[in-house]
Formats: C-alpha cells, structure tokens, sequence
C-alpha cells in the first residue's frame, strides 16, 4: 500500500488524454497480438498444435510482449495497467469458451435425431434405431406445470407478506430464509420430497407430484425473490392513492400493486420455471424414469426429459449410438426450452411493462 | 398544554375489515408455509436418517457404518467445489470487473446477460460437455503434469486416460458457480459511489490504480459473498459430477487426476438412490442430511456477509 | 357536503419521534385553510393524520382527538377506510395508475371499492368529476387513453377529479402545484376557489403567495430547532396572518427572514 501511494505521487500522471512522449500509440495493442498471433500460428500449427491452444499461447504471449513494451517505452504504472485490462479481457474470453464449446457440441450431436418421431412416439418396445421423448416432454411439461401451480401463488403471497404487511422480526427471519433457501442443494429437495411422499405412500414411492413439490421447493424462493424485487418498485404514491380513495389495503393490493408489477411479476414466473425446468436430480429420486407414456402426476413413475437425457446416456443398451443420439437431443431440447424461456421472459418485461407516469 | 384525553393508547390498528384479514393473513401464511418447509426439510431428513444411524455397522452399504461412509464422499464434495472455487473465483472477480469498468457501457449489459446465460443451462447438460468435449481434451495435460508435477501429491497419477478425474469435475463445477459469482461482485461494484472512483482519477490513477484503490476494498464482502454462495451451489451440484467423476468407493486422495476418486455427496445420491431399497436409502439420505447441514452453514454465513454490506454501503 | 374538523390536542409521532405536538385548531367549512411554514416543520404530517394517512406508515401513530362534524374520526369502532372515503386527498406529485385510462382513473375510487353503479350513472360521475376538475374539455375525446399520457398539469386535475369523483366531505392538498408550471397552476388556484362552495379544503404549501391568494384562514407551523416536534405557532385569517400577525415568529417567516 506504502508503495502505492509513493508511486502515485510520482510525477507522469497518465489518464489524461494529452499526447506525451513514452506514450504507445492506440494501434500498439492490436500490432502485439497480431504478431504474436503469427509467430504462435506460424510455429504451433506445423508442429500439429490444437487450434485453441494456439488462441491460448498467442493469448498469454501478447500480454506478455505488451507488458514489456509498456515497461521500456511507458512507465511501470502503465504497463501494470496494460497487463490487468488483458487479463480481465481474456478472463471473459476464456469464460466464453465453455458457452460456445458447450452449444456447438450439444447442437451438433442433437440435431440429428431432432425429428418428427422424436416429437410423436415413446419409447415402448424401441431397441436400437428409432423411438422418441414424447413422454418425457409432456411429463416434463406436466410436472413444471404443476411446479409453477404450486409455487407462483405462495410465493407470490409470501412477497406480498414481505412487501406489503411483514414488519419486525418475522419478516427479517422469512427474508433471511428465502435467501438461505435459494441454495438448497437440489438433491436434498427430492430427498425431502422423497420422504415426505413415503410416509404416506411407503418406501419406494415414485410420483409425478412428488417431482413437483421437490420443484417448488427450489422454485418458490425463486420466484420470491424475484416478485419481492417487483413489487417494492411499485411506486409508494400509488397505494397511496389508493388508500386517500379510502379503498382498504388488500383491494389496493390486488387492484392496483399486482396489475402495475403484472410484467416483472411474468417475467420472474419464466425465469424461475427456467430455472427449474432442466433440474434432474431432485426428479430422479422422486419420479424416476419409464419407458411407456404415463400423463397422470398422480399414478406412478413418469419420464421427463432430464431424466430421460441421463438414462439414454448412461444406460444406453446396446447397440449403445441409438440411445446416446436421443439423449443429445434430449439435451439439446432442454437448451432450447431453457433459451426460449430466458428470451421469453426479456419480451415480456420489455413490452408488458406499463408505462409509468413521468 | 399536554392535556390527555380518556382512551390514551390507541392501538395501531384498531379496525381492520374481513378482507384485509383475511388476505394479509393468507399472506402471512404463505410466508410462514416457507418456514414450515424449511423445517421440515430439515426434519424429514432426520427422520429417515434415524434407522441409518442407530442401524448395526455392517448391514449399512460399505460394512463398515454410517460415518466410514459418508466421510469419504464428503471429503470428495468439499474436494471439488475447493477446485471449483480457486478456479471460479478470480475469474468471476476479474469477469465482473471487465463488465462494470471495462467493457463499453453499450455492450456491457448485452455481455453481462451472456454470461448469465451460463446460470441457466441445466447441470446435466454440463455433465454430456464435461464428459464430450473437457474431459478429452485434459488427458493430454494430465499426462503432462504426470509427468513433469508428479513429485506433488495431486499429480500423483497415474493420469486417467478417459480424463474423467476430480480436476474435470471441478472445472466443470468452476464454470457453473461462475456466473454466481460474477453477478454477486458485478452488483457491488457497480454500486461503488461514483465519488470514490472520481476521487481516485483526479489523483491520476491508472484505471486499475483505481480499482485497487476504490473498487476492490469497496467490494471486497461481495466477493467473499459471492464466493461463498459459489460454494453453496458448488457442493450442492449433482448431475454434472455424477457423469464427469469416475469414482471407486471409499476412496481418499489429494490425487487430482486419476481414475480412482471419492464421490460427492449429491453424485453418490443421485447414482445409487434408484436402485436402493431398505436400509440403503436410509442411509443416502443421512448423507443428504450432512450436505444439506453443510450447505445450510455456507448459505447462512454467505448471506449474512452479503446483507452486512448491504448495511454498511449506504448505497440505498 | 363540507364539514367542519376540529382538532385538539393532537401529538403526531413516527416511533419515538414526536413529529408534531399540542395542534388544537378548528377548520371551517366551505373555505380553504392553507398550512405554511418551513421543511421539516410537520405540516404534510399533520395533514395527513387529518384522513388517517399517517398511520399506513410503519411505527407511525397519533395522539390526541380529531372530529368531523361531531364524529370523532379516531375513535374506537372507526375504520381508517371510511375515514379516508369521507376525505379526500391530493398529493404533491400527480399520481395516475399507470395501467388505467383517463376513464378509469376517475372511475377508481367507485370501482376499487366494487361499488355497484350503473353504466350510464358512471359516465355521467366521470363527467362531472372531470368539469368539476376543469378537465373535462381537454380530455372528453381520449377518455380510454392512458393517463400517462397527459401532462404533469393535467395529471394533476385528473387525480383531483379523481379525488372528488367519491364525493367526499373534505378535500386535503398537499403541495399539490410544487411540481407543476406556473399555469397549471394557476389552473389548481383557480380550481381551489371553485371547489370550495362544496368540500371543506386544507392545503399545504410553501408557496406563501399561494397561500394569500387562495386561503381564507392560515395556520403557521414551525420548529424551534432539529429534532425538536414541529406546532403550530399561529392560526388566524389569511389577511391577518400576511398583513400584521400576532407572533413574532410568523411575520419573520412571511418577510423571508428565515425558512
């Protein structure tokens, strides 16, 4: 720190936009990577170097060549500048990797069986070739559904607790809870919902609502979260409007603060289901897995398409590709109701939103 | 002058009509439901747990009870979320720097959203990349830290050759607290005043002489925060270990990339609950039990580092 | 109709903090009682214990007896609700729902409250809300517009008309021109001086030319010092009040000599 401040005092100050001497011009950086891209290509790729390493190498050396150019023609507070804007750039490069990698590789190795009897037909009596998730899709829709049915109306009233009534010390502890909530692992929701089905169902239950209520367990404070966010930007001269029009303060709420938040409040609806609609674990232990289609939550074991992606690709039979195609696509359907739901959920906030008084 | 008239204390809310009865304490309900399910999370666990615990050492899984048991896989769990976070950590912080002080203002909301787009693919999607696409392309590094680091216990070795090894599993773990921690230090650093980083600059500070000097000690809580809930969700993940660790039972090592690995907690669960009946189940759910205890004290602590700051910022 | 509101001894606090102390005063009816004096000094405060406002504050509460006509407004068995229907409030920003028409707006305080009336009979409460808020001209032609499309003026009468569309006895206005142009706000003044054949009005205001131009009666507030409650030092007509006041403190205030 002692250091720090003896070199900030030291004379160049560097921020201003004024042209001096030692100063490396705007394309400098560019030129660096450039030939450090060339010199990595030029060496690695003849000697078989993968192609992203050689975006790593050109990566570090760049930085490194850009350093020590700074350090001989600018000062040393530049040049340690220089090397951190780098290195937080390429940090989010390098986060970018996983994402593209992570799609390319699910699009490629799932598009192939995205087809139509993928869309029509289960898997009764498939061996081999052919065969589809219709029943985990609509299993998966089904137990959402009824995820959302449970969750969007107790967390929505226990925002409106915290917003609009909580006071003291039971709204502090239900605030601290949700939070504390959020990160309950997933498992351990399907094993609570797990244990609360068996006492009323016996060891070894598997239902859809169970499923469902493991679900909700991760979703509701969420949604809770998300709404209590909502509604404390309704403004507080509405209700109070209200209230000098002597309407009492549940009709305010319901009338008033509920239709004003109606686009956050959607918004936070899908990314809560998107956030619970790809959860396997909690579904493995609840629901399990069949084969045939099974639409009643209240009867038995249900497929869903997580669960189905990770059976196909753990337990493909043989001969095994079959199965490994269909859980890409599993995958790869999974991706894309989770994208769309994110999108869905921007549309809303962005064109539901009132337009608020200015 | 303070003459008081005869009905003195007034109580707050004298009149209250059946509507708003009914309707803040449906309200109230809700919330106290929340609470309800929380406990009894807790208490379902236990319940089930119990004939585990009190159960003779060997007819639980493994011969040798319950605490040989789930120590193992818990060492596995806190193992690779550790991974997870050296790894996540100073990426989110370096990440969430680039979006609030790097990045044009223009993209950076655009970038930020891609980023949290990490947050929403689902764990098991991770697990098919880890195995397809991160798993293959570490073996060539494993061998090489075999090689040249072996002397060190954690690139003992011998390296696994399909690359399914407790450094893949934290990668890939790293990568899906990343945005956690990303957002938790982008939203302190965006709220560090104005006045300080102005401050900084008028003194002629580089950029990153004022991120060290205003920014970082400003958001230094988020960042613990924030790594932190990472470790939460870390710990608590599930399919993604399960498909990218190749593990054997009971195993303890520091040896990072091998083929022989303790399980995690959730993994192990998720693995062998479908086929479990009696006593077995029992026992995975006092292991789900321990992760939800330890998870529940990292999540407490993380939150009440976040909302301390929360206090202190004045920011509101 | 107007009624009469006598206030005596009423102490506001919000907590601990006694935020207004010992008002005793008496508010005549068909007239307009403008409230001055400088920030902080508990003016809205006590307006707004007037409807019972104040207490959908949390830890807010209030001392003391307030009645109108005769009905001791915070008594026992009195709903705040039936307080607030009786008096009408408009606020210092104009505020609109933003998801409602124009229409809508001024039909709020009747639907909100699910009170049956019929089509045509609610028509008829909206016009006369709207001419009684001079509005009526400007807006007949885009009635199911959003309000948020009128301007900061016109918001302003909307939610006047608004107010007096539930036909209460009094009307309450806290700074309700400060955010407007000079010509709305001649627009409220002139609103004001209509409106007071019907409603009992109070008003609070910094605007000390407002004050003299539309009250009848004036009450001075002041504090004696930060954190101290705020009192009302003088009450007394209008034309008193600016032209030779009985306190000392009053006629430093009205001179510009502090606040």
């Amino acid at each position: 720190m002692s250091q720090t401040t003896g070199t900030l005092l030291s004379p160049p100050p560097v921020t201003g936009g004024s042209r001096r001497k030692g100063r490396l011009p705007r394309w400098a950086a560019w030129a660096v990577f450039g030939t450090a891209l060339v010199l990595v290509a030029g060496i690695g790729l003849p000697a078989g170097l993968a192609l992203a390493l050689v975006v790593l190498f050109t990566g570090v050396l760049g930085t490194l060549a850009l350093y020590v150019l700074s350090r001989v023609t600018e000062n040393r507070r530049t040049a340690t500048d220089r090397l951190v804007t780098c290195v937080v750039v390429g940090a989010f490069a390098l986060a970018m990797v996983p994402l593209l990698s992570l799609v390319y590789e699910v699009v490629s190795r799932g598009i192939g069986r995205l087809d139509g009897e993928f869309f029509n037909s289960s898997l009764v009596g498939v061996i081999g070739e052919g065969g589809g998730a219709y029943h985990a899709i609509f299993g998966t829709l089904i137990i959402t559904g009824l995820t959302a049915l449970i969750s969007v109306p107790i967390g929505l009233l226990t925002a409106i607790y915290l917003v609009e009534y909580g006071s003291g010390r039971l709204k502090k502890v239900i605030t601290f809870l949700v939070d504390v909530m959020t990160g309950i692992p997933s498992i351990v929701a399907g094993l609570f919902a797990y244990a609360l089905f068996a006492i009323f169902f016996g060891p070894g239950v598997r239902l859809g609502i169970a499923g469902a209520v493991a679900l909700s367990v991760l979703m509701t404070p969420v949604f809770v979260r998300s709404a209590e966010e909502v509604l404390k930007l309704v403004p507080n001269e509405l209700r109070e409007a209200a209230y000098a029009l002597g309407v009492p303060k549940w009709r305010t709420v319901v009338k008033i603060v509920l239709p004003t938040a109606v686009a956050g409040l959607g918004t936070g609806v899908t990314l809560a289901v998107a956030r619970v609609i790809g959860e396997t674990a909690p579904l493995l232990v609840t629901v399990g897995i069949t084969n045939a289609t099974n639409l009643n939550p209240f009867d038995g074991r249900m497929a869903t398409l997580p669960v189905y992606a990770f059976y196909q690709l753990t337990q493909p039979g043989v001969p095994p590709e079959f199965a490994i195609d269909r859980a890409w696509t599993a995958a790869l359907l999974l991706i894309a109701l989770v994208m769309a739901l994110n999108v869905v959920a921007r549309l809303i906030s962005r064109f539901f939103a009132p337009t608020t008084g200015r | 002058m303070t003459t008081t008239n005869a009905p003195q204390t007034q109580p707050p809310r004298a009149v209250r009509r059946l509507g708003d009865r009914l309707f803040a304490g449906s309200a109230r309900g809700a919330g106290v439901l929340i609470l309800l399910v929380l406990a009894g999370v807790a208490a379902f666990l236990v319940i089930d747990a119990v004939p585990a615990l009190v159960a003779p050492a060997r007819e639980v899984p493994g011969g040798r009870g319950v605490l040989p048991y789930v120590g193992p896989l818990l060492f596995g769990t806190v193992l690779a979320a550790a991974i997870a976070l050296v790894v996540a950590t100073p990426l989110g912080v370096a990440i969430a720097l680039f979006l609030t002080h790097y990045a044009p203002r223009r993209l950076a909301t655009g970038l930020a959203y891609v980023v949290d787009l990490l947050a929403a693919i689902p764990s098991i999607v991770y697990g098919f990349w880890g195995i397809v696409w991160l798993a293959p392309r570490l073996v060539p590094f494993y061998r090489w830290t075999e090689a040249h680091l072996g002397f060190l216990p954690f690139f003992a070795g011998p390296a696994s050759v399909t690359g399914k090894t407790m450094f893949t599993a934290g990668l890939v773990l790293a990568v899906m607290v990343l945005p956690i921690i990303t957002a938790i230090s982008r939203e302190v650093f965006a709220q560090v005043p104005t006045l300080h980083r102005e401050a900084a600059l008028a003194l002629g500070a580089t950029r990153w002489e004022m991120i060290r000097m205003a920014v970082l000690p400003y958001g230094r809580s988020g960042i613990i925060g924030g790594a932190m809930l990472g470790l939460g969700r870390a710990l608590g993940e599930t399919l993604a270990i399960a498909l990218v660790l190749s593990v054997s039972a009971g195993t303890v090592t520091f040896n990072l990339i091998s083929s022989t690995n303790p399980s995690t907690i959730a993994a192990n669960i998720a693995l062998q609950f479908p086929e479990s009946s009696g006593i077995d189940v029992n026992t995975l759910i006092a292991s789900g039990l321990a992760l939800f205890l330890v998870t529940l004290a990292v999540n407490v602590i993380a939150r009440a580092v976040v909302n301390r700051r929360a206090d202190f910022s004045g920011a509101n | 109709m107007a009624k009469r509101i006598d206030i005596s001894d009423l102490n506001i606090y919000y907590g601990d903090f006694r935020a207004v102390a010992d008002v005793t005063v008496s508010i005549e009816p068909r007239s307009v009682t403008a409230l001055i004096g400088p920030s902080g000094c508990g003016k809205s405060t006590f307006l707004r214990s007037i409807n019972r406002m104040h207490e959908v504050l949390p830890g807010a509460r209030v001392e003391g007896k307030v009645s109108m006509d005769g009905q001791d407004l915070y008594g026992p068995d009195v709903d705040p609700v039936d307080v607030r229907r009786q008096i009408g409030m408009v606020f210092q920003r104009p505020n609109p729902f933003p998801t409602m028409s124009i229409y809508d707006n001024v039909a709020a305080g009747i639907r909100l409250n699910a009170r049956k009336m019929k089509k045509s009979d609610l028509d008829a409460l909206v016009e006369r809300s709207l001419q009684g808020a001079n509005l009526w001209r400007e807006v007949r032609d885009r009635l199911n517009r959003p309000a948020s499309g009128l301007s900061g003026g016109q918001q302003q009468r909307l939610c006047i008309a608004r107010a007096i569309a539930v036909e209460p006895d009094v009307l309450l206005m806290d700074e309700p021109a400060s955010a407007l142009d000079p010509i709305s706000t001649l627009a409220i003044e002139d609103l004001m001086t209509e409106m007071k054949e019907r409603f009992t009005i109070v008003i609070v205001t910094h605007n000390m030319q407002q004050a003299a131009r539309v009250s009848e009666q004036t009450g001075f507030f002041n504090l004696s010092a930060a954190g101290q409650p705020g009192r009302l030092i003088e009450f007394n007509s209008t034309e008193k009040i600016f032209s030779n006041p009985d306190e000392k403190a009053t006629e430093d205030y009205i001179s510009g000599r502090f606040g």
